[in-house]
């Protein structure tokens, strides 16, 4: 069939003159069925994946519909079941990490990218990899025993006494809750936004920092009026696929939210996330529909993570594309 | 000097600093981090940690070799089902397919890779608990596995496409097949960067604790063959630190300070000494 069009062959040089016996014979043909199963079942896990999601969250979706998003109730022996409380909490601690992380990752990667000489750059940016590499569970448990008391002691004392007229910081703490969760969350998340931003602007190209600066900017000016603005949907990118691991995260949220399920304004008050909740309580779930709502909560999630890291690659492509394309003129 | 111009260099001065400071900020993260597990768990480490089984709620002492072996089971099972599904399905994207099935691949790959590890979690409490009705050694693996295909295929595919194409002509001249032209020259001449990927991807499983909640649940005994639920590294940790005990936050400690010290060491050795000159590629 393949010798039809050889063309096709993408890398390596044209086979199409040998017959198709003879591929037979030397394994290609074989070779390319084997791997192309191999292939083809990375696809096929990706759709059972989904499948299964939706399946196993039937009972809720019929049930409760829409509502299942916007109710607050979540009482196990009442069999009542809705997503609010955990949707809240997944989208106030990401959004407190992303607070945090943002200007700190991107400051750190202007400064990567832009002014620190290659050696120190790389240097760097193998210790930003490794910081990435440190599993989850141990962030928590930093969290735990670090952020808390922290929280407790000095950050709640502070930002109370100066802003406690401001709902945010109103109310009692404990020290588990929304703020702590979202610390940590910016933590773990500083890695790719530095990451992925310093790519981007490299990828930025020579000329157009040259241009800025003969025209008589600042060393400053040519990387905030030029640079950044250039490299602005990667970085964009960069922040979605932070957004996206921020939601996502278990271990280390579910050992600092507190998990207690309510919609609270203050950001020390304890809070829940979709995945802590999954985490704390799919073993122990009793009955269909509690165990399908869970199910349905991993659905919501997984859809969130996967719009917003669709958006974000799509993002970081167009931009490393034009800045390479641009660099071959 | 006019003042406008001094005020504008000032600012850059300034804004410029402030960007290193950001940069220090974000790396001495590191340090502090990992000053502080050796610090506490340096102190609470001993040889029973490595040794022993945990000991009854409530008792002191006791370790987590169960742990220990049960993570290395998981991992090598976890391996046996990432690597040649990645690394097969990234020789099949990089040398046999055409563009259309390579980006269907890629695709599915990308989102699996982005799918939240606690979702897989589900997924394979679905289809490896729920039909045979335990928790299991293998149940816990076959979620690590799925994490690891996204990133060995698309490295391998990556590094195989970063072979000269004239070490492929020059094997296809010889009169090589396509099947041996790959097996003996184009995969020796990017292992070095598919094995780095490969032992990077390895690392990043091995401290995930959340899909191993429901697959394989986690054991306080010795977990005999691959059908019992077993403990893992990152799972204990978890526990331990949740629990009200002094004793078990001690061994939390020391079990972070193991975990994280071999994922380090993985992490410098791969990106090191066996990717020297190459550059390796993110997950």
């Amino acid at each position: 069939v393949a010798t039809a069009h050889p063309t096709l062959q993408s890398a390596g040089p044209v086979v199409g003159s040998r017959s198709f016996l003879s591929r037979l014979r030397d394994g290609d043909e074989i070779a390319r069925l084997i791997t192309f199963l191999f292939a083809a079942s990375v696809v096929l896990i990706t759709v059972l994946l989904v499948y299964e999601l939706w399946i196993n969250s039937a009972l809720p979706r019929q049930k409760f519909g829409w509502h299942f998003l916007v109710t607050q109730v979540w009482d196990p022996v009442m069999d009542d079941y809705g997503a609010l409380p955990f949707v809240y909490g997944t989208l106030v601690s990401s959004t407190v990490a992303l607070l945090i992380a943002v200007p700190l990752g991107i400051g750190a990667s202007i400064f990567l990218a832009e002014l620190a000489p290659a050696r120190i750059s790389d240097t760097l940016q193998f210790f930003i990899d490794l910081l990435a590499a440190v599993p989850s569970v141990i962030y928590g448990l930093l969290g735990m025993f670090i952020v808390i008391p922290f929280v407790r002691a000095t950050l709640y004392p502070a930002l109370n006494g100066a802003f406690g007229f401001l709902p945010i910081f109103k109310g009692p703490s404990y020290g588990p809750g929304f703020a702590a969760a979202g610390i940590i969350l910016a933590i773990m998340v500083i890695p790719y936004i530095i990451s992925v931003s310093r790519e981007v602007l490299l990828s930025v190209p020579r000329d157009q920092r040259e241009a800025a600066l003969a025209l008589g900017s600042t060393r400053w000016e040519s990387t905030w009026k030029v640079v950044v603005p250039f490299a602005k949907p990667g970085i964009m990118g960069s922040i979605f696929l932070a957004l996206a691991r921020a939601l996502g995260e278990t271990m280390a949220v579910t050992m600092v939210i507190g998990n207690t399920p309510q919609i609270k304004a203050s950001l020390f008050a304890p809070g829940y996330s979709i995945a802590a909740v999954i985490a704390n309580e799919f073993t122990e779930a009793t009955g269909d529909l509690y165990l399908q709502s869970l199910v349905a909560l991993g659905l919501v999630l997984f859809l969130l993570t996967f719009l917003l890291n669709g958006l974000a690659r799509l993002l970081i492509i167009v931009t490393t594309q034009k800045g390479s394309g641009r660099g071959n003129q | 000097m006019s003042l406008r111009l001094r005020w504008r260099k000032f600012v850059s001065h300034f804004m410029l600093t402030l960007t290193g400071i950001c940069a220090l900020v974000s790396v001495s993260v590191l340090f502090l981090i990992l000053g502080y597990l050796v610090f506490n768990g340096g102190t609470s480490i001993n040889w029973a940690f490595f040794t022993r089984l945990p000991t009854p709620v409530g008792e002191t002492g006791g370790g987590m070799a169960n742990a220990i072996i049960g993570s290395a089971k998981l991992l090598l099972a976890a391996s046996l089902l990432g690597v040649p599904i990645g690394f097969l399905g990234g020789v099949h994207l990089a040398e046999f397919s055409g563009a259309k099935v390579a980006s269907v691949v890629r695709y599915a790959a990308d989102l699996l890779n982005g799918v939240p590890s606690i979702v897989i979690g589900i997924f394979a409490y679905s289809v490896a608990v729920l039909p045979f009705k335990r928790f299991s050694t293998l149940a816990g693996a076959f979620a690590l596995g799925l994490m690891m295909i996204p990133i060995t295929l698309r490295s391998t595919e990556e590094f195989l496409k970063g072979v000269p194409v004239m070490l492929r002509e020059g094997a296809m001249a010889l009169g090589a097949s396509k099947w041996r032209t790959i097996t003996s020259v184009i995969v020796p001449a990017a292992y070095r960067g598919i094995l780095t990927a490969i032992l990077l991807a390895l690392a990043r499983v091995a401290g995930e604790a959340a899909p191993l909640l429901f697959t394989a649940f986690g054991n306080r005994f010795w977990s005999p063959g691959w059908r019992q639920p077993t403990a893992a590294l990152p799972e204990m940790i978890y526990r331990y630190a949740g629990s009200p005990y002094e004793d078990w936050h001690r061994q939390a400690w020391a079990a972070g300070l193991v975990l994280l010290g071999l994922i380090l060491i993985i992490n410098i050795l791969a990106r090191t000494i066996l990717s020297r000159g190459i550059s390796v590629p993110r997950s």
